[in-house]
């Protein structure tokens, strides 16, 4: 079972053509005179429609996530999206990818919002903690970088915790000194919602999704091609640690774009991607990566060029070919993206597909179009990719079987009042 | 300049941290904190002290050759392993001289035992903040922003942050520079980062000791204005600001800052 999940970044699609000429950073000082709140009020309802949309057409999941202080995605709290569509959705896994755990204070707030998502949406949540990026984290949110890491730690174990645990407890932990820890409401899931680690390549996130079963997310934009080398590391590390290697152990991140054939994909969406790669990409490298955020084998491995002064104002252009190409966009005709898509899952070996479905500043109709080619002509040939682990759902929700299933009209919630009968 | 002789020793605190100590010169303690670059290849200021004063300057863990350390996670910590040192060193109520980062441990080491040393004197130090002049982002610079914001002419001074050998042009020593301003800057981040403010200001009332400040006249990191902050928080201080040096002033302009350090502390 291989399962898809949609996602939306829902970045700011009105950056002026000259951003990267004019601004240093789409993330911590981007002017926030570029952001028009009425034109937002479309923006958000717009990509909050494409999601429910996903869902009509069958997608597994709809996915969110959470960013500070950019144009790059404007969800610094998907919780708030997550449970718009909590209402007004009831199949889809919810994938919330995630909180940034470090950031809450205390943390017992992630445990109180995922339990109070899981349970509005009928055990549909699935709950991602993510390290969160240095720009994040560190500049807009102020953690010190050297100890970001082990912040992260003690809020993972609290909320584990506090899921987990039946009567109060008291938590001394370094950050977070809580006397009476008791959590309320709880999650449907039992023991708790499928966890989503989304991260890099070290070794010690790999162990720390293996110590825990969570399924280790790779999210990055660079494609599949790229992400080969680093989704083989991690299977090796499942093998060496003699655990069993379900595809579910596994998600991925990709951009895709549907067409009738390849030549209308670049036709419809190239400018798109184009304007998400040169544009909300553009971080300031000095954002990237506070120091101490990293660990110094991590740094040995970066790209050196970013950081010189004669390459700042050298910007690459990249092309619809290079993109292609270099595997960072699945693009095509239906039989294209098929069979791209069908390598990609059986290459990494991968149990969840994050489809980036809508990118940079795509009008809804081109993104609608993109998604229904997916989901009626790609998706079900790929559904059952891994016939051997048909029953294993241990990475995705198991909703609860008699939930609420909220009215997707109006007309339920604005039904006139009726006296009732006194019992 | 004849450079001074230096002794590398190590010791091992009651706390149980090796630190690393350069030890030159003969005459009164005066232990040198060092700021954010950690202790360059040649430290010509420290010689000249040396000339004067039997100088300590130990390496922060996470500045030298031993690795960050996890058990020092805030100023306390940080305060506290200061006069661990003093104490692993044996000496008795020494001249105490903190530089940038350096400076904002030192004054704070003086705010908690300020009977435990003879002098201080601060040279660009962190520590204070002012909403009206919020200082640079230091974590948040490139290599060659860095390098420009340390002194007033980085064209003369770069080569000095690097090992003799290493050019910062090239792929290799762009890199060695990039980790080791990690393990640097992440050390300091644990008390300066996002702000270099841990309310030292409520406690400079303690400082009794003989104060000198010394500002570097270039300074684009703790800019001007900072001298006026400080003379105004330890009203008892002499507070002196050495014109054309930047931040790295012990780099930039040694012999100026040797020669006003031992006037200051009157010997």
């Amino acid at each position: 079972m291989v399962n898809f999940c949609w996602f939306n970044l829902m970045p700011w699609p009105d950056l002026p053509d000259d951003f990267r000429e004019k601004n240093r950073s789409v993330w911590v000082d981007i002017p926030n005179t570029l952001f028009d709140p009425e034109r937002a009020n479309a923006v958000y309802h717009e990509y909050m429609d494409q999601l429910e949309f996903a869902e009509e057409l069958g997608f597994d999941g709809i996915g969110v996530n959470e960013h500070h202080q950019n144009g790059y995605g404007i969800m610094p709290s998907p919780n708030i999206i997550a449970a718009g569509l909590a209402r007004r959705t009831s199949k889809a896994a919810l994938c919330v990818i995630g909180n940034s755990i470090a950031l809450y204070n205390p943390p017992i707030r992630v445990a109180e919002e995922f339990a109070m998502l899981d349970v509005i949406s009928g055990g549909r949540l699935v709950a991602g903690f993510p390290v969160g990026t240095s720009m994040d984290t560190n500049f807009c949110y102020g953690q010190i970088p050297a100890l970001t890491r082990d912040k992260y730690a003690e809020a993972h174990d609290l909320i584990r915790r506090a899921w987990s645990e039946e009567e109060p407890f008291a938590f001394d932990g370094k950050y977070n000194q809580l006397r009476y820890v008791n959590c309320w409401p709880k999650p449907i899931q039992k023991p708790r919602p499928p966890v989503y680690i989304p991260g890099g390549g070290s070794l010690e996130t790999w162990d720390f999704c293996l110590d825990n079963d969570y399924n280790y997310s790779y999210l990055s934009f660079n494609g599949h091609k790229a992400g080969k080398k680093l989704m083989d590391g991690y299977w090796e590390r499942v093998a060496e640690r003699d655990v069993d290697d379900a595809p579910g152990r596994a998600a991925f991140a990709q951009i895709i774009c549907v067409a009738d054939n390849d030549a209308e994909a670049e036709k419809l969406y190239a400018e798109h991607l184009l304007y998400f790669f040169n544009r909300c990409l553009h971080v300031h490298p000095g954002f990237a990566d506070a120091p101490g955020y990293r660990t110094v084998k991590t740094i040995k491995a970066g790209v050196l060029s970013q950081v010189r002064k004669e390459n700042q104002k050298l910007f690459t252009n990249l092309t619809w070919k290079d993109l292609v190409e270099g595997g960072f966009v699945i693009a095509g005709g239906p039989d294209t993206v098929r069979e791209q898509t069908e390598t990609m899952i059986k290459d990494l070996r991968l149990g969840t597909i994050f489809a980036l479905m809508h990118m940079g500043n795509m009008p809804d109709e081109k993104t609608r179009f993109s998604t229904q080619l997916f989901a009626e002509k790609v998706m079900p040939q790929l559904k059952n990719l891994w016939p051997d682990y048909t029953d294993d759902d241990r990475w995705w929700p198991k909703p609860l079987a008699g939930r609420v299933e909220p009215e997707l009209g109006v007309a339920h919630a604005r039904r006139p009042a009726i006296k009732p009968e006194a019992d | 300049m004849e450079a001074a002789t230096v002794d590398k020793i190590r010791v091992t605190t009651r706390g149980g941290l090796e630190i690393d100590v350069e030890q030159r010169g003969s005459g009164p303690d005066l232990v040198w904190f060092h700021g954010l670059v950690g202790l360059a290849p040649t430290e010509p200021a420290l010689d000249l002290l040396a000339r004067t004063f039997t100088v300590h300057a130990p390496i922060w863990p996470g500045f030298g050759s031993i690795e960050t350390e996890e058990r020092i996670e805030d100023m306390l910590d940080f305060a506290l392993l200061g006069w661990d040192i003093v104490d692993a060193l044996a000496l008795d109520t020494p001249i105490v001289v903190g530089h940038s980062f350096g400076a904002m441990i030192a004054a704070e080491m003086a705010c908690l035992a300020n009977r435990d040393l003879d002098e201080l004197v601060l040279i660009a130090p962190y520590g204070l903040w002012r909403d009206d002049l919020p200082l640079p982002d230091p974590f948040a610079q490139l290599p060659f922003e860095l390098t420009e914001l340390f002194f007033a002419d980085p064209e003369a001074n770069a080569t000095k942050l690097v090992d003799s050998g290493v050019d910062l042009g090239s792929d290799e020593g762009l890199a060695e520079f990039m980790v080791r301003n990690s393990r640097r800057l992440g050390t300091a981040g644990k008390i300066m980062f996002p702000i270099p403010n841990r309310r030292l200001s409520k406690r400079l009332y303690r400082l009794e000791v003989p104060t000198s400040i010394i500002m570097a006249g270039s300074d684009h990191l703790v800019v001007e204005g900072y001298g006026a902050a400080w003379a105004q928080a330890v009203p008892h201080a002499e507070v002196v600001t050495i014109e054309g040096a930047g931040h790295l002033i012990n780099l930039e302009a040694p012999e100026v800052l040797a020669t006003a350090i031992t006037d200051l502390l009157h010997r």
